[in-house]
């Protein structure tokens, strides 16, 4: 335990650094840069969280150029900042337009926007506060308290424990997609393949670049995201006319009543833990988290049938666990370096453009960065309950802006990212290429979200499947040999997943759980 | 036969056509075609071994994955009931893909100023609404918030002025 508290404390006083900043051509000494880098991306994730039609993958990206000028934790803190910011003002929309401003905050609309009709708006928000702020204090002490172990067993991770890894991380993100199981394998495919454009390591051959200088360094991982999810998103968007009309103009009194803190313990403690969990496995995060949660609550509650008309209970348990998940989830990230959704595979983009190779060496030998980063994280939902609580008068004002104010401007940011990071007219071509091949698969639906992992993670497995069947020989078996159980645990979890998946009863409750969020 | 599922027969196709052309451009053209068109099309690239893996390996069998993952979709579509294509909406879609291009390319040239107009101009022509008057005030103003946050504050070497404009007066 002291350990990590003493672990907590070099990032905290990292987090609290000052240090000299020069912007604008003038240079300040003593400036609290990295808290500043940390309240500008919860601001910033709030307001992408209330704001419906952008998400955090595309904000994250849009901002990973910007990042460029900023050194590795500044960077980290604010990003991170943007994703759990986004949880907390995608609930804030949910309950009081029943429009869930991210994925994660879908299931809050159920109860949440029900409490805001019946006039208990403010309770319903400040639930969903307390709730976020609660599970995000327990899951960075979670973080804290299982990325080191972890990250000790990854450090004895050979190649083929790796390869393995990343089959059983593709497979989970492959459950959470919607719709169909095998268009979601080959949409995991097809991002392994893009993902080996450019100069292969081993051989140094150029592959699949078609004379294109462009592409020697191989697609820009910014690129895909950014068409995938930000030009699709705008295009998609633009096909329905605008109607968007807010029901809750005012949010009355905030504090919740002595019943309602009574009924909502419970739940909350139940969804931080339940989220914690779950935000760890591979695939995982905010998203299944709240789900589960959702589902649970509705199981153990003694006022389910409350549930669907404005049980606090309903927006309590979701909004602790979808906090909790969108944290913890960072652990794969931190201590395996693998992503464990699309948002985790941006930040790996990012430390990667830093110069870090994400994996369990971080832990060791960059102590401030690791550290900072989760002590980031508690200070982050401090800001984030602080400042928005009171804010939420504003956040609703930027509701009623248009969409055609918002999405020239978000095209402009998107183009001068992508622009900007090499500085070649080139990578805007392919993000609008990836713009139509992410509206195409939407179209035929196929997600974008398990290609992009794919992607990320594709020229890793082709390295790590290399290196394995050298030491092997050659044996593909090594994979599963009883000399390598860790390997086989995950493969084995991987086939259990896919099984279970096309399992005909769950199968069905799996449409159902999708249906209900569309 | 009667395709049951429109939306799952294109992905299907689309899933074939990936892994086709991952598969063509690894291993290049095979020797019959390269016959009959009298030269090698495509070089394609060192297969290798599973013990030494070349650069084609790992891309052939995730072709071939795709291709056949592509195949059983195929089949789903006819066995199988399922939705319609939904519409394609090309208006958004042709302007939104015209105007970051137009900025890519105009960047250099005409410099960030311009460039931005030109892509709010665009892309908002894509919209359901089109003001003059609001979408002029709205480049101006992004326009200049870019310069300020991009090229002043973030230093991102971009031009600010057009090429022809000899001494810039935004510097």
């Amino acid at each position: 335990m002291e350990g990590i508290f003493g672990n907590l404390a070099i990032g905290f006083i990292e987090v609290f650094k000052l240090q000299p900043v020069t912007m604008w051509g003038m240079t300040l000494q003593h400036v609290p840069f990295n808290i500043l880098m940390c309240l500008i991306g919860c601001l910033l994730g709030t307001l992408i969280g209330v704001l419906p039609g952008i998400g955090p993958v595309a904000t994250i990206a849009m901002l990973l150029p910007v990042t460029f000028n900023l050194s590795p934790i500044a960077a980290l803190i604010m990003l991170a900042g943007i994703y759990y910011g986004a949880q907390y003002g995608g609930s804030t929309t949910a309950i009081l337009v029943n429009i869930p401003g991210e994925s994660s905050s879908v299931v809050t609309c159920l109860d949440g926007y029900q409490m805001a009709r019946q006039g208990r708006a403010g309770p319903a928000l400040a639930t969903a506060a307390i709730g976020s702020f609660f599970a995000g204090c327990v899951s960075t002490l979670v973080v804290a308290m299982f990325a080191p172990p972890l990250a000790e067993v990854a450090l004895k991770f050979g190649p083929a424990e790796y390869f393995s890894l990343m089959v059983l991380g593709l497979v989970a993100a492959v459950v959470l997609a919607h719709g169909s199981i095998i268009k979601a394998i080959a949409m995991v495919i097809l991002g392994l393949l893009l993902g080996l454009v450019g100069t292969d390591v081993n051989s140094g051959v150029l592959r699949f670049a078609f004379g294109i200088s462009e592409l020697a360094d191989g697609i820009g991982f910014v690129t895909v995201a950014m068409g995938m999810f930000g030009i699709c998103e705008i295009i998609a968007n633009l096909e329905q006319k605008e109607h968007r009309e807010i029901f809750t103009s005012s949010v009355g009194k905030l504090m919740p009543s002595k019943e309602d803190w009574k009924r909502m313990w419970k739940p909350i403690l139940r969804g931080t833990f339940l989220g914690s969990a779950l935000g760890i496995l591979p695939g995982g995060g905010a998203l299944l988290a709240s789900f589960g949660a959702y589902t649970l609550e509705k199981k153990v509650s003694k006022y389910s049938h409350e549930f669907g008309k404005g049980a606090i209970e309903g927006v309590a348990a979701p909004e602790s666990a979808n906090n909790a998940g969108a944290q913890t989830s960072f652990i794969p990230l931190l201590t395996l370096g693998i992503p464990s959704n699309a948002v985790m595979a941006l930040m790996i983009g990012a430390m990667m453009i830093q110069g870090i190779a994400p994996g369990p060496q971080v832990m060791t030998e960059r102590p401030q960065l690791f550290w900072g980063m989760i002590a980031s994280m508690w200070v982050g939902n401090l800001m984030l309950v602080i400042l928005n609580l009171p804010m939420i008068g504003m956040w609703i004002k930027l509701l009623t802006v248009p969409y055609r104010y918002l999405y020239p401007s978000i095209l402009l940011f998107m183009a001068i990212g992508v622009f900007s990071i090499s500085n070649q007219p080139f990578d805007c071509f392919l993000m609008a290429c990836f713009g139509l091949l992410g509206y195409v698969c939407v179209k035929l639906g196929c997600e974008p979200a398990p290609m992009i992992l794919g992607f990320i993670l594709g020229p890793l497995m082709e390295e790590n499947l290399r290196r394995a069947m050298l030491l092997s020989r050659g044996d593909p078996w090594v994979f599963i040999s009883p000399s390598k159980p860790i390997s086989m645990g995950f493969l084995i979890a991987a086939v259990a997943l896919l099984a279970i998946i096309a399992a005909p009863a769950l199968r069905k409750k799996r449409e159902e759980v999708f249906v209900e969020e569309t | 036969m009667k395709i049951k599922s429109q939306q799952d027969w294109w992905a299907g196709w689309m899933f074939v056509a990936f892994g086709v052309f991952f598969i063509l451009f690894a291993l290049g053209t095979p020797e019959f075609i390269d016959r009959i068109v009298g030269t090698k099309l495509i070089g394609g690239y060192q297969m290798g071994s599973s013990v030494r893996m070349g650069p084609a390996y790992f891309p052939v069998v995730l072709g071939g994955m795709l291709a056949a993952l592509g195949l059983i979709v195929l089949l789903d579509s006819i066995v199988e009931e399922g939705p319609e294509v939904a519409t394609f909406h090309f208006r958004p879609l042709i302007f939104i893909a015209i105007s970051s291009l137009a900025f890519a390319y105009l960047l250099k040239p005409l410099g960030l100023v311009l460039a931005s107009i030109v892509l709010i101009f665009i892309s908002a022509y894509g919209g359901h609404e089109f003001k003059w008057k609001e979408v002029a005030i709205m480049s101006v103003v992004l326009a200049v918030f870019s310069v300020l946050v991009f090229v002043k504050g973030l230093a991102l070497p971009f031009p600010v002025c057009p090429d022809f404009i000899e001494v810039c007066p935004i510097r």
